[in-house]
């Protein structure tokens, strides 16, 4: 079998991987979509072993390792999915802007040396 | 000789230290009743032992310099001839040394038995006055410092040592003047009091340094006797004059005395009336060797105005205080006219005096206060039968004010005009003209004051509860002891201190002016007998409001230059707010709103980011295969 068939189906998944990692709302699809890209690299991992004859198998062993961090990934990320679901009973990427910028302009500080605190409206219930 | 001076000056301090911080000790921490009786107790001993110490050992000192024989120009040197002068030390500053040191002669004893007497007198007085007063202990440490303060202007040989004792009584009037603080009306008086012989105050310590860099010396003998240019001198002495002005209550810096009766009268006694105000009239004669005649000129010029202007402003007064106040400044004008006339001896003379009548006036207001509880005089009348002692010692204070004989103001007044006569000043016979009016002035408004507190019906105001904080009590009988022995012991000097210039008086000239105070006691006394229930200041018709008011001087100042300073600070913060600090803002707002920007891609949102990451990636790919 010619190389190009497992390096196109390779290229395949790891486009799929791509998009939904950059257009899926749901967090669960976002992992999933990251294991995809994950197993596009295996792919090209085995294949490449393959057709290089590597004496050592680095491809294959490489492959191994990824699979077993692919795993411990996965189980963090759906604890962490888990965890956010139940704090904000929504796993919806497009609404956990925690991190950025303030949308408002936030008061100058004030004469006297208070410094008013920039407030933002938190989505979904708050964490108590 | 100098260790006894300089006794003198500290004796008074000590007691204010002692009386500061013992008073209380070692049982300081409770404030109640029986603690309070127990400190004022002290507090008491501690003040009134070094005031009579002082006193004694002043006597002692006059009786040391004194002596027959000497020149006669001025009658100090032909009755205490004697002099001495000693050097602590002398401090070396780089440029003109500061010799700390004291000096005593026939002036500085005279000067200081006339504080040690009424420090005396008031410390005692001041035991009754204050009975019961929660802060009795630091008032009466204030008053020690402040009779340690003048005694050191007294004694003084250096003018920048002078000029240490001249800012404590400085500090000390404002300290008593707000004793009473808790009225917001009288913590402003003291301010005022500050800030006006403050502004004078600039002006004196410029002059001292302009005579003392002209001379090379501070030593006050060494700038007497040096020899300075006639333009320095006038700049130099007219720079001292703000300072004598401003404490002296000279115009056009006097309108802080009569709003200094807001203190307790026993102050209104010492420091405004006997010697604080005394201090400017007295480093005039201490320097008066070197003050050019246009200065004496602007000196007598101000008194002109001063004296009659006061003795008007005394004329309408209701509020006995003040009347006296003005009568003060206007007084004190006839110290500062003998000495542009050229003669402070006269000045001096009538400073003794009248600092020995005007205490004993302050001190019988004061037992006249206590009594009736109220400050108005249209509250008072009729207090002859209910208070002989205060009312025989006040009327020989009135009959001293008026310069009637055989008081001693009768001897001393008429030394003052007798030296404005015989001057050769170019202003000779305006200052003439305006003290005998203000003779006539001072007859009319002394015997009002005499007339409508002591005569007429008796319409008592007492007071259903005393305010808190202040010692107007009414008992309905004579002050109480330590209140009235202090009258008496300054009724004899007020009464028979002048016979020591009965030889120098020129008795035509005493006529004259005897006469015109009389003239206007009479008018008053037969305007008050047609209408005993009303107030014989109507005599002045229109003018009354302004004489009231004194003038509108003190409006004028707050037009002129109270408001556009308080316009100008207000400008000063709109400008820091609006200028400085909007340019500090401002910036900061520039920076945000560029920054917004940059911040439109920071949404949040961590897939757009990662579609960033992987364009950027693309990009560097693309750029490597195309370049590479």
């Amino acid at each position: 079998m010619h190389v190009v068939y497992p390096a196109v189906v390779a290229a395949l998944l790891f486009s799929i991987g791509v998009y939904g990692v950059l257009a899926r709302r749901n967090t669960i699809l976002v992992l999933m979509s990251v294991e995809l890209m994950l197993n596009a690299v295996n792919l090209n991992l085995v294949a490449f072993d393959v057709w290089l004859r590597d004496q050592l198998h680095g491809g294959q062993v490489l492959t191994l390792f990824v699979i077993v961090i692919a795993a411990a990934e996965v189980g963090i990320g759906l604890a962490i999915v888990l965890a956010v679901y139940r704090n904000r009973q929504s796993i919806d990427l497009d609404r956990l802007r925690e991190l950025s910028e303030p949308t408002e302009l936030s008061e100058p500080p004030s004469p006297n040396g208070a410094q008013p605190v920039a407030t933002k409206v938190t989505t979904g219930g708050g964490p108590e | 000789m100098i260790v006894a001076a300089a006794l003198i000056v500290l004796l008074p301090f000590v007691g204010a230290v002692a009386g500061l911080l013992g008073s209380r000790w070692p049982r300081g921490g409770s404030r109640t009743e029986e603690n309070n009786a127990r400190a004022n107790r002290r507090a008491g001993w501690f003040a009134v032992g070094p005031a009579a110490g002082a006193l004694v050992l002043t006597v002692w000192l006059a009786w040391q310099v004194s002596g027959a024989g000497g020149s006669a120009d001025v009658f100090w040197a032909e009755f205490l001839p004697g002099s001495a002068e000693g050097t602590l030390t002398v401090i070396d500053t780089g440029a003109i040394p500061i010799s700390v040191g004291l000096q005593v002669d026939g002036l500085s004893v005279l000067t200081a038995i006339l504080v040690t007497v009424v420090a005396t007198a008031v410390q005692v007085y001041s035991v009754g006055y204050l009975r019961g007063d929660s802060r009795f202990p630091s008032y009466s440490a204030f008053i020690s410092l402040f009779t340690s303060a003048m005694l050191l202007v007294v004694f003084a040989a250096d003018l920048l040592v002078l000029y240490v004792g001249w800012e404590i009584m400085g500090l000390c009037s404002y300290l008593l003047i707000g004793h009473w603080w808790e009225d917001r009306a009288n913590s402003r008086a003291a301010v005022k009091a500050f800030l006006v012989t403050r502004l004078g105050d600039v002006a004196f310590l410029f002059g001292i340094f302009t005579l003392g860099f002209a001379a090379g010396s501070f030593r006050i003998d060494d700038v007497i006797a040096a020899d300075i240019s006639t333009g320095t001198l006038v700049l130099a002495t007219m720079l001292l004059l703000g300072g004598v002005a401003g404490k002296s209550a000279q115009v056009p810096l006097h309108t802080w005395l009569p709003d200094a009766m807001a203190g307790p009268t026993p102050i209104s006694a010492l420091i405004h009336a006997a010697t604080m105000v005394a201090a400017g009239i007295f480093i005039v004669a201490r320097l008066f060797p070197v003050f050019p005649q246009p200065t004496l000129d602007v000196l007598g010029v101000l008194a002109a105005i001063g004296m009659l202007g006061a003795a008007l402003a005394a004329l309408a007064q209701d509020d006995l205080k003040r009347v006296l106040a003005y009568s003060t400044i206007s007084q004190l004008a006839y110290m500062a006219a003998a000495l542009s006339a050229g003669s402070p001896d006269a000045a001096i003379f009538h400073l003794i005096s009248h600092g020995a009548f005007k205490a004993l006036l302050f001190l019988c207001a004061g037992a006249v206060i206590h009594h009736v509880g109220s400050n108005l005089l249209s509250h008072m009348g009729g207090l002859r039968q209910a208070m002989p002692i205060t009312f025989w010692t006040m009327t020989i204070g009135f009959a001293a004010l008026m310069g009637l004989p055989p008081t001693s103001g009768f001897f001393s007044k008429d030394a003052v005009i007798l030296a404005i006569e015989h001057s050769t000043s170019p202003i000779r016979l305006f200052l003439y003209g305006s003290a005998l009016i203000t003779v006539g002035v001072t007859g009319a408004y002394a015997i009002r004051a005499w007339l409508r507190t002591f005569f007429g019906e008796e319409h008592v105001h007492a007071l259903a509860e005393p305010t808190p904080g202040t010692a107007h009590v009414f008992d309905g009988r004579e002050a109480p002891r330590t209140m009235v022995w202090p009258l008496v012991l300054l009724a004899i000097p007020a009464l028979l201190l002048g016979f020591i210039g009965v030889a120098d008086m020129d008795w035509p000239s005493a006529a004259i002016s005897l006469l015109v105070a009389l003239l206007g006691a009479g008018i008053v006394y037969t305007t008050w007998r047609g209408a005993p229930h009303s107030d014989p200041a109507r005599l002045l018709g229109p003018f009354r409001g302004p004489c009231e008011q004194a003038f509108y001087v003190d409006r004028v100042y707050a037009a002129l230059i109270a408001r556009p300073t308080l316009a100008l600070a207000r400008g000063v913060v709109r400008t820091d707010t609006h200028v400085v600090d909007g340019a500090v803002r401002g910036s900061g707002r520039l920076t945000l709103g560029l920054s917004s920007l940059a911040r439109l891609s920071q949404n949040g949102n961590a897939q757009l980011y990662v579609t960033g990451l992987l364009a950027g990636v693309l990009l560097i790919a693309v750029g490597a295969v195309m370049l590479g």
